[in-house]
């Protein structure tokens, strides 16, 4: 009766040998999460976060620098005899707050018991000194240093852009698997455009600690430790006083100024009004304040330097002028009756040459000079004979930069529009269209969308008779002191610097003798300029248009200006323009008055006043 | 005839080396345990748990000589002396008995004292040696069995007061030694049903499950069964009483068992429910030990030993420690030794003549077995935690000379097993 026992308890006592063994190969071979568990329990791992790299002007004034922030972190599993009473007292807030964070850092997805999730964000160094002398008392919580941007000068705002954490679709995106959760990314801007460079490499400590959190020391003595690598610093094109002048002249108007260097492309100043305060987009109240900047009805978020898109108004005829000359429908000497029954005109001028046409923006003439390139008689059929013309002149305009984007370096770049014989198929459904559909195109009207940034390239390209490079802003990055490859490259036009020349001569004679030389003439330098008036819709006034590069001989500024709602080219946009260029080339203006005509911002009562001044110039006391 | 017994040369070597061999790890251990790198003390060091188990460890030398110089008939004739001795200290501990770790089960002068439970184990396996080997004793006997339960019941039940719930339960463990003596197998198969029961009642939550599979294992049953009517209403009554027990153990375990024990009980179906609370120790343990891979991190180089993450370490939780630093392949080791020191032990068991000394080689056999297999079940997740040192190395002065005494009267009366009078 008892033999059997015997052997069933050994046979017990071998399985229960056996399923332990099963069991531990399987917690200690099999199944790899405890190791990992073991790590985080005793490894704690510090990101060190970079410094992301400095922006400045290009005289070498600081724009965008780093200012220190700080964060708490929270590891529940660590968190022992926690003191609410004393917390709330040292951190300030109700003990409803305080249960408020806990739910908060419990819902957020990367919560785990195990690895340290942020509690409280964006704790100024104030915030900070308070509670570090408390912070041994309450173990679990950990402080992470980091930084954060700060702005010397609310200027340039919108093309420098912001900077805040990592959305979840962005970390979706990122392929390069960089980033996590709680990072700092650039969002518009230069900040968004240069991220990569400006961003710097995260490094990382791991550290020993026991069960009650205290640091023990090293993992290995610091040998997996990496430092941080700072971001590369950026240098801007900007001419930080020059940007800081436009935008004061741009107080209270919409619109936009762009100054480029024209030998290099460098941006010199980039305004767009209205703007805001860059720093009040970071820090703690970076929400509120994004939700009352971004709901604001004049809308300063949308850079419209690179972003509006205009209709150019008569400074296209200048592009308009250099085509026909390509395309040798007309020579500098042609005349052409200026007929006010075919199109709208003003000023006292009846029948000029190709320079004075411009001077004196007469629209009969353009609208003769567009219908002889696009109906060149090259077949019989007037639609086909169009369609050849337009074709042509599209490839000529398009040239210039006009009707696609740049390749600024800041996003959001809108690419404007140069119509072609495709487009108008569209927009007709595919009935016959011809010259006298499409004539406003003349004038710069129509169905013609230009940016501003086009513009001032434009004028570039006039003032280097004939190529430009692609407008940036950064001209150097971190230590190779270089731009970005594809911004030192340069790009010509389909059209002859020959024709540049005539070009020049007519803007030229725009600022001594034409519509601009109220407002856009100096003294001290020759300015070649064109003035615009772009229709806008009743009652609104029209929008002020001007390009200009100054000085004539080896030009070190070129821009354009608009302005909306501000009426004719002459006004606003001119006064604007030579101000930036006395700003620019001599420091300060000469011309107070100028200066408080813009400012006042009534751009229609104080014709008389002026025309009464240079009523008093005679000519001949002009001086250049 | 008078044999010549040569002590040294009888004694079981095998056992007496795989003592050792437990007892020097299980030092080893215990030194890994409280080692702190940036001390650095040495394992001889009084003021670590290691230099005292080394004090024990010497203690215990001068116990098994006087176990193994002791007349071996000592035993035999002393056994109810010394287990009624144990069962009077064991009423005594709650009254001048100090509070450790929720429970009062020390005694002592100072901080010279030990903890009588562990003395009482082997003290009942010498009582139950005598009476299952005395003239005229059946196993089928009601009243013999009764009497048996009694001695078992009866340290249980002191323990229990000294509120040490799992120092109490080893007690139960001497039913595989009445299983092996001959009792009916009905009341282990009972045993076993209720425990297997009591599981699945906490695995499924859901009680009708239960009630529904009983009623249609009952449905089955009696349709393929003889349809006698003797048989359907056993039957029934069987289910009925099963459907009792299920609601009882219900009962038992939101009613009568307290928070902390329903808790480890819960930690145990579901050990990732609560990692910060009741699953924290299994948690932690299975952590140390998963981390140890297959060959383990390293003597004293275990970062959840050295920087205190297994609570309990040095006692309850002291496998983690062989788990994290020796890796599988010490838990094979340790796992072996102690399955070879059992089926040694059994071996010796059965060799006996003498019924006494069989009965107590069972006890012995059971005792080391249920410890072995709770504990380590334990730090893996398999048991819920109820507080069980692992013999020879959980650090304890007690608990170290109630395993050496326990196994060395073995010996010695193994050693002396061709002399001891045959009884039936």
């Amino acid at each position: 009766m008892n033999e059997g026992r015997k052997e069933l308890f050994q046979l017990l006592i071998i399985l229960t040998g056996i399923v332990f063994l099963v069991k531990l190969f399987f917690i200690q071979v099999v199944d790899s999460r405890y190791a990992e568990m073991a790590d985080s329990n005793a490894i704690l791992r510090q990101p060190e976060y970079p410094v992301r790299g400095l922006i400045t002007d290009r005289n070498g004034k600081l724009i965008v620098y780093n200012t220190p922030e700080f964060r708490l972190d929270v590891l529940l599993k660590d968190v022992r005899n926690f003191d609410t009473v004393k917390f709330c007292t040292v951190f300030e807030m109700s003990r409803k707050e305080l249960r408020k964070k806990f739910r908060e850092m419990k819902a957020r997805r990367e919560f785990s018991p195990y690895k340290p999730t942020v509690f409280m964000d964006q704790l100024s160094s104030t915030d900070f000194a308070k509670v570090q002398d408390y912070l041994d008392e309450f173990p679990g919580f950990y402080v992470l240093a980091r930084t954060t941007r700060a702005y010397t000068t609310p200027a340039f705002a919108n093309a420098l852009g912001y900077v805040s954490e990592i959305s979840k679709r962005q970390l979706d995106d990122d392929e390069s698997r960089i980033y996590k959760q709680g990072d700092y990314v650039g969002q518009s801007g230069i900040e968004a455009f240069y991220e990569e460079q400006l961003r710097g490499t995260r490094g990382i400590r791991f550290k020993l600690r026991n069960v009650k959190g205290i640091i023990k020391g090293s993992v290995g003595g610091g040998a997996y430790d990496t430092l941080s690598i700072p971001g590369l610093d950026l240098v801007t094109g900007i001419d930080l006083d020059l940007q800081q002048y436009g935008e004061f002249l741009m107080k209270g108007k919409a619109g936009s100024i762009v100054a480029i260097e024209p030998s290099t492309g460098e941006i010199l100043a980039l305004v767009s009004g209205p703007s805001y305060d860059p720093n009040l987009l970071t820090g703690r109240l970076y929400s509120s304040n994004f939700r009352q900047i971004s709901s604001d009805t004049n809308k300063p978020l949308f850079n419209r330097p690179l972003m509006a898109q205009y209709r150019p108004g008569s400074i296209f005829k200048i592009a308009q002028a250099m085509t026909a000359l390509q395309e040798g429908v007309i020579n500098p000497d042609t005349r052409i009756r200026c007929d006010r029954t075919i199109i709208n005109c003003h000023g006292a001028h009846s029948n000029e040459d190709l320079r004075g046409a411009i001077e004196n923006s007469c629209n009969p003439y353009f609208h003769n000079v567009l219908r002889r390139m696009l109906n060149q008689g090259k077949v019989n059929d007037p639609y086909e004979d169009t369609r050849i013309g337009l074709a042509e002149w599209n490839k000529h305009i398009m040239s210039f930069g006009f009707g696609r984007t740049l390749g600024v370096d800041l996003p959001n770049e809108k690419s404007g529009l140069i119509p072609s014989p495709a487009y108008y198929d569209g927009a007709y459904h595919n009935r016959p269209w011809k010259f006298s559909n499409i004539y406003s195109l003349a004038i710069g009207e129509g169905e013609n969308l230009v940016v501003p940034i086009q513009m001032a390239n434009f004028a570039a390209t006039v003032a280097n008779k004939g190529y430009y490079f692609i407008p940036h802003v950064v001209k150097a990055i971190g230590a190779d002191q270089q731009p970005l490859p594809e911004y030192r490259v340069r790009h010509y036009t389909s059209i002859d610097s020959a024709y540049f020349r005539v070009a020049a001569d007519a803007m030229q004679q725009v600022v001594e003798s034409g519509t601009g030389q109220y407002r856009a003439k100096l003294q001290d330098v020759i300015v070649c300029g064109k003035t615009g008036t772009v229709e806008n819709n009743p009652p609104l006034f029209d929008h002020s248009v001007f390009i200009a590069f100054a000085p004539r001989k080896d030009p070190q500024i070129a821009l354009s200006v608009y302005v909306e709602d501000a009426g004719q080219g002459a006004r606003a946009a001119a006064s604007i323009a030579s101000l930036m260029i006395e700003k620019y080339l001599f420091g300060k203006t000469k011309r107070p008055y100028i200066e408080q005509y813009v400012l006042n911002g009534n751009f229609e009562d104080v014709k008389k006043t002026v025309e009464v001044k240079t009523e008093e110039e005679k000519p001949g006391e002009e001086r250049r | 005839m008078k044999r010549e017994d040569s002590i040294s040369e009888n004694l079981d070597w095998t056992t007496i080396s795989l003592y050792g061999a437990l007892v020097i790890l299980g030092w080893l251990n215990i030194y890994a345990v409280g080692y702190d790198e940036n001390v650095g003390h040495s394992i001889f060091t009084l003021s670590l748990n290691s230099g005292r188990q080394l004090l024990f460890i010497g203690a215990s030398m001068i116990i098994i000589l006087a176990i193994v110089v002791l007349d071996m008939r000592f035993y035999d004739a002393f056994a109810y002396v010394i287990y009624g001795l144990l069962m009077v200290i064991l009423v005594a501990v709650p009254f001048i008995g100090k509070e450790v770790g929720g429970n009062k089960a020390w005694i002592g002068i100072g901080s010279f004292g030990g903890q009588p439970s562990e003395l009482a184990k082997f003290a009942t396996a010498l009582a139950i040696a005598k009476f299952v080997g005395s003239v005229g004793f059946r196993m089928d006997n009601f009243r013999n069995q009764a009497i048996l339960f009694a001695l078992i019941g009866l340290p249980m039940v002191l323990i229990l007061l000294q509120k040490d719930t799992g120092t109490a339960l080893v007690f139960a463990c001497f039913m595989v030694v009445f299983f092996r003596e001959g009792m009916s197998p009905f009341l282990m198969i009972v045993g076993i049903c209720g425990v297997a029961i009591f599981i699945l009642t906490l695995l499924i939550p859901n009680q009708w499950y239960l009630h529904g599979a009983i009623l249609a294992i009952l449905l089955l049953l009696i349709g393929f069964g003889k349809k006698k009517l003797k048989r359907i209403v056993l039957l029934t009554l069987g289910a009925g009483l099963i459907m009792g027990v299920i609601e009882s153990v219900d009962y038992v375990i939101t009613d009568v068992l307290k928070p902390h024990q329903q808790n480890r009980i819960k930690a145990l179906i579901n050990p990732d429910a609560d990692p910060l609370g009741y699953g924290w120790n299994v948690t932690q343990s299975k952590i140390a030990i998963g981390s140890g891979g297959l060959s383990g991190k390293g003597f004293l180089q275990g970062t959840q030993t050295k920087f205190d993450f297994v609570p309990e370490q040095s006692t309850d939780f002291i496998f983690c420690t062989i788990g994290e630093e020796e890796g599988w392949l010490g838990s094979l080791i340790v796992v072996g030794l102690f399955v070879t020191l059992l089926l040694r032990i059994i071996y010796i068991g059965e060799r006996q003549k003498n019924r006494f000394a069989r009965v107590y080689a069972y006890g012995v056999a059971s005792i080391f077995f249920f410890h072995f297999a709770v504990n380590i079940g334990m730090t893996v997740g398999l048991f819920p935690v109820i507080g069980i040192p692992l013999p020879f190395f959980s650090y304890g002065g007690s608990s170290l000379w109630g395993f050496t005494v326990l196994l060395f009267i073995l010996l010695k009366l193994d050693a002396h097993r061709g002399s001891l009078l045959q009884r039936l």
